[in-house]
């Protein structure tokens, strides 16, 4: 039962980040490498936080919210000046110094060693602790996550993203200003994409930097493009298959040292079966990179 | 007649090829201005350089009395100018309505904030433009087709639908790249009586055409010209009766 509650609270964990990844990627059209970095940054506060400052949940998310937010606008301030590719390389630079700087910050961060004994997380005087209190929790945001995303995308700005990502010079002719809606969706990415690092750390109870590298950001671009970029379930769907797809393989009898390789294997190929036979990922519409670009 | 919107001695240059050689223009209010020349003249760099696609090396460009030039391309289109591209630009993977509902201004809905906090307004306001925009596509004849996506729309359709969401922006000042070529005659009817009726409705427009006789059925003036530069303009008679334009089109 703990075992699936904890399955539960991953998948939980890993529909957020692709759910705000999705708005930036799927609606939008452009790739971010750099989601994991706003994962983690949201881990790191969380732990800091409770660890010096025992704040309650809440606070602790609304000041990870905040500063994801205002990093979200500064890396999309330069970035969103780029396109396609260029934009790509940007976003995983950001996540590169973001990873050195956890590493290396030895005196706030512990550097590679991390930060152990994170408290557990406390909610209106309720201490969670055990595996389901942290799937019922997790659902909850991650239901909230969700249905920000779904609102945005129903609204006419979502009909404004698409735009964007169809033809964004046709988007500025019609009178939008692509640059602050860019920005806007990034940042609000940002933050959603923090949350999951602040329920996460407090459900390990420990952090370093290597689950915030740039193979987790791949991980979740892998989740969207798989699930279905832009449609609202999809990157519910990618979690689902991408986070329980490698525990069904304990059940077949893998050695565990040979399951780690196979698990990145099983991401790589699913990523690659996806690009060439369904780019428009389990239950999406929006064939991904494969926007017919006018110029 | 009062002045719309007009430009003087624009000059635009690439790698040493001339696209616009010192021209000027004017286009009064509730005018239709046809511009006609040969490929190559610089007609839609003209229009990229109105709407801000394009910087031009020099000149001076004004809309009801403010300065296009070095505005970003989105604050010119609010300002009141709207324009269909040669190359058929639509947002083709989403539907008919929605690239209608796309180009009216001012929507509540696009505002994040509002997005969550003032719900009711943003349903209110999306109500009445879906109002419109449904009539639009009632009148025009591409009801039945609303919630098709664009990009299953024919080809003649789909300037159609371009011409609607300049209607939807309520531009005064419409820039239209070839609005009729390459299309149907009976569809080609439709656009250009809509194009002839845009001054009933206080607005303006530019019209790039090489179909001469749809030309001079809408415009009110015509400009010719030819590498970059103006050659002639006046009323469509005159302009089609100048030996030189003569030679441009029947040699």
């Amino acid at each position: 039962m703990d075992y699936l509650a904890h399955i539960g609270v991953l998948i939980a964990v890993y529909s957020i980040l692709a759910v705000s990844l999705n708005m930036v990627a799927g609606y939008t059209g452009f790739l971010s490498l750099t989601h994991a970095g706003f994962y983690g940054i949201g881990a790191y506060v969380g732990a800091l936080m409770s660890l010096h400052l025992h704040t309650p949940l809440l606070i602790t998310l609304a000041v990870a919210v905040s500063l994801s937010g205002i990093l979200g606008v500064l890396l999309a301030l330069p970035a969103l000046r780029l396109r396609d590719d260029h934009f790509v390389i940007t976003t995983f630079a950001f996540q590169i110094i973001l990873v050195s700087f956890l590493t290396n910050w030895t005196s706030i961060t512990g550097g590679p060693m991390g930060l152990a004994g994170v408290p557990h997380a406390s909610l209106f005087g309720w201490n969670l602790s055990t595996q389901t209190d942290y799937l019922i929790v997790t659902a909850a945001v991650a239901a909230f996550a969700w249905g920000i995303s779904s609102r945005i995308e129903k609204s006419p700005l979502g009909r404004v993203l698409k735009s964007i990502r169809e033809d964004d010079r046709l988007a500025a002719s019609a009178g939008k200003n692509v640059a602050l809606f860019k920005i806007l969706i990034f940042a609000v990415s940002a933050c959603v994409a923090s949350t999951a690092g602040v329920l996460y750390v407090h459900y390990i109870t420990f952090v370093d930097p290597s689950n915030f590298t740039v193979m987790e950001s791949i991980f979740i671009v892998s989740i969207v493009i798989l699930g279905g970029a832009g449609s609202l379930w999809g990157p519910v769907l990618g979690a689902v298959v991408l986070v329980t797809l490698p525990e069904l393989l304990r059940f077949v009898g893998i050695p565990s040292a040979a399951a780690a390789n196979i698990r990145q294997i099983l991401y790589g190929l699913a990523l690659v079966a996806c690009m060439l036979w369904r780019p428009q990922g389990l239950i999406g519409e929006y064939a991904f990179g494969r926007a017919e670009k006018q110029k | 007649m009062t002045s719309l919107a007009g430009a003087q001695s624009l000059t635009k240059h690439f790698n040493g090829v001339v696209a616009l050689a010192d021209f000027s223009y004017t286009v009064a209010e509730k005018e239709i201005l046809g511009l006609l020349g040969p490929n190559g003249a610089g007609k839609t760099t003209l229009f990229n350089v109105l709407t801000g696609l394009l910087a031009p090396d020099s000149g001076d460009a004004k809309f009801k009395g403010t300065a296009l030039l070095c505005q970003p391309v989105h604050k010119i289109a609010n300002m009141g100018i709207a324009r269909t591209f040669q190359n058929l630009r639509l947002i083709r993977r989403i539907t008919v309505l929605e690239n209608v509902l796309l180009c009216f201004k001012n929507q509540p809905g696009e505002n994040l904030l509002n997005v969550f906090f003032r719900p009711g307004l943003c349903r209110r306001h999306e109500a009445v433009i879906r109002e419109k925009a449904t009539e639009l596509l009632l009148t025009a004849g591409l009801a039945d087709k609303a919630n098709d996506l664009a990009d299953n729309l024919s080809y003649g359709q789909q300037k159609l639908l371009s011409l609607l969401c300049c209607l939807a922006a309520d531009a005064e000042l419409l820039l239209l790249d070839e609005p009729v070529a390459g299309i149907a005659p009976e569809m080609a009817e439709r656009i250009l009586a809509i194009i002839a009726d845009l001054p009933n409705q206080g607005k303006s427009a530019i019209v790039i055409e090489h179909d001469i006789d749809a030309l001079k059925g809408i415009a009110h003036r015509m400009i010719f010209m030819d590498a970059g530069r103006k050659i002639c303009e006046g009323v469509p008679d005159e302009v089609l009766n100048d030996p030189r334009v003569i030679e441009a089109y029947l040699d």
